[in-house]
């Protein structure tokens, strides 16, 4: 199965924590297309940074667009307002991190 | 060659300069190269300047827009005669049947905007759609519905969504995809506006091509014939003088 990386920044005026991060991803996921498409993404956390609010999310490069979109809807983790964009998407995490400066 | 990404409805409150330079100055950081923000109908020029030069030191286009509501379609018609010679940009929002009819055969119309939760007040049927595709006016979606509706609302907003893109199609009538949004917390990059849009089925070159190639076209267009040498779609005065 062919994986993407993602880079991703967290828009917010409070911290987030990676376990708030990960549940509010899913959850928007799930919400947008349901648990069997959720199940077809493949998600996981590579590394998150609280510091800089930056996270790296492998999926299945077939559901990219589905985690794209379930990505730009989330307007919130628990109570805390944020935005979450993409940075860039790669095959690997060497060229994720050699072409983003979190 | 690289597109410009533009975003026709960015609700920055024109009246406040700080909150304008700080929302085009995140939509310049995001990628875009064009933003429509709307202006009060009762706006002074001395606005449309300050709000310009923000766009300007942003490295940013602006495009000015208005965003008419009329109750009926005679009010549609008097509000596009006082606006149109003005503004780059004439968005129509339909509350009615004879409103969306009237505003779709138009020709000075650009885009037909529709309430975003009354779901029996979104008039983007084939008839609408049939006028419009012999017009120039394009259906406008906001994104920001998308974002802050939950549960059933979203789910039906989807369905209509998905309809009327599929009619839009049908009757090749362009689409135009803008935030709509005022917080800045929820204005988005092009490349998320065009993901978003796959929720309605409006994938690949027609999702980018509705947050870059139409709204740029739509403006080009219309600065053309606000130009002084402007005298009909593909005839313009080149130069003036006894010798011609």
């Amino acid at each position: 199965m062919k994986r993407r990386y993602l880079a991703l920044a967290i828009e917010s005026s409070e911290m987030i924590r990676a376990d708030e991060f990960v549940d509010a991803v899913w959850g928007a996921v799930s919400k947008m297309f349901g648990e069997c498409g959720a199940s077809q993404t493949s998600l996981s956390l590579i590394s998150f940074d609280e510091q800089k609010s930056f996270a790296v999310m492998r999926a299945a490069h077939t559901a990219i667009e589905m985690v794209r979109a379930a990505l730009a809807t989330m307007t919130k983790i628990g109570n805390k307002p944020v935005a979450v964009h993409v940075l860039r998407v790669s095959g690997t995490i060497k060229a994720l991190y050699r072409k983003t400066k979190p | 060659m690289r597109r410009t990404y533009a975003d026709l409805h960015l609700c920055a409150d024109s009246d406040d300069s700080e909150r304008v330079s700080s929302a085009i100055g995140k939509a310049s950081r995001l990628g875009y190269g064009l933003v429509g923000v709307p202006f009060p109908t009762k706006c002074a020029d001395a606005q449309f300047d300050r709000v310009r030069k923000i766009c300007e030191e942003a490295g940013m286009e602006l495009a000015s827009r208005v965003d008419l509501r009329p109750g009926t379609p005679e009010e549609l018609i008097n509000g596009l005669r006082k606006f149109r010679r003005r503004l780059d940009v004439v968005a129509v929002l339909c509350e009615s049947k004879s409103v969306a009819r009237q505003a779709a055969r138009d020709r000075r119309v650009d885009l037909l905007n529709f309430p975003q939760v009354d779901f029996r007040r979104r008039f983007f049927d084939a008839a609408e759609a049939e006028l419009a595709s012999s017009s120039l006016a394009a259906f406008e979606i906001d994104v920001k519905p998308l974002l802050v509706l939950e549960g059933a609302a979203r789910i039906r907003l989807l369905s209509s969504l998905r309809r009327e893109v599929e009619t839009a199609k049908e009757f090749h009538v362009p689409i135009v995809v803008s935030s709509g949004v005022s917080d800045e917390l929820l204005m988005r990059k092009p490349s998320e506006l065009a993901a978003l849009t796959s929720l309605f089925d409006l994938d690949g070159t027609p999702a980018r091509d509705a947050v870059s190639k139409n709204p740029v076209a739509i403006v080009k267009r219309n600065r053309e014939k606000l130009g002084s040498g402007f005298v009909a779609p593909g005839i313009r005065v080149v130069r003036r003088g006894k010798d011609c």
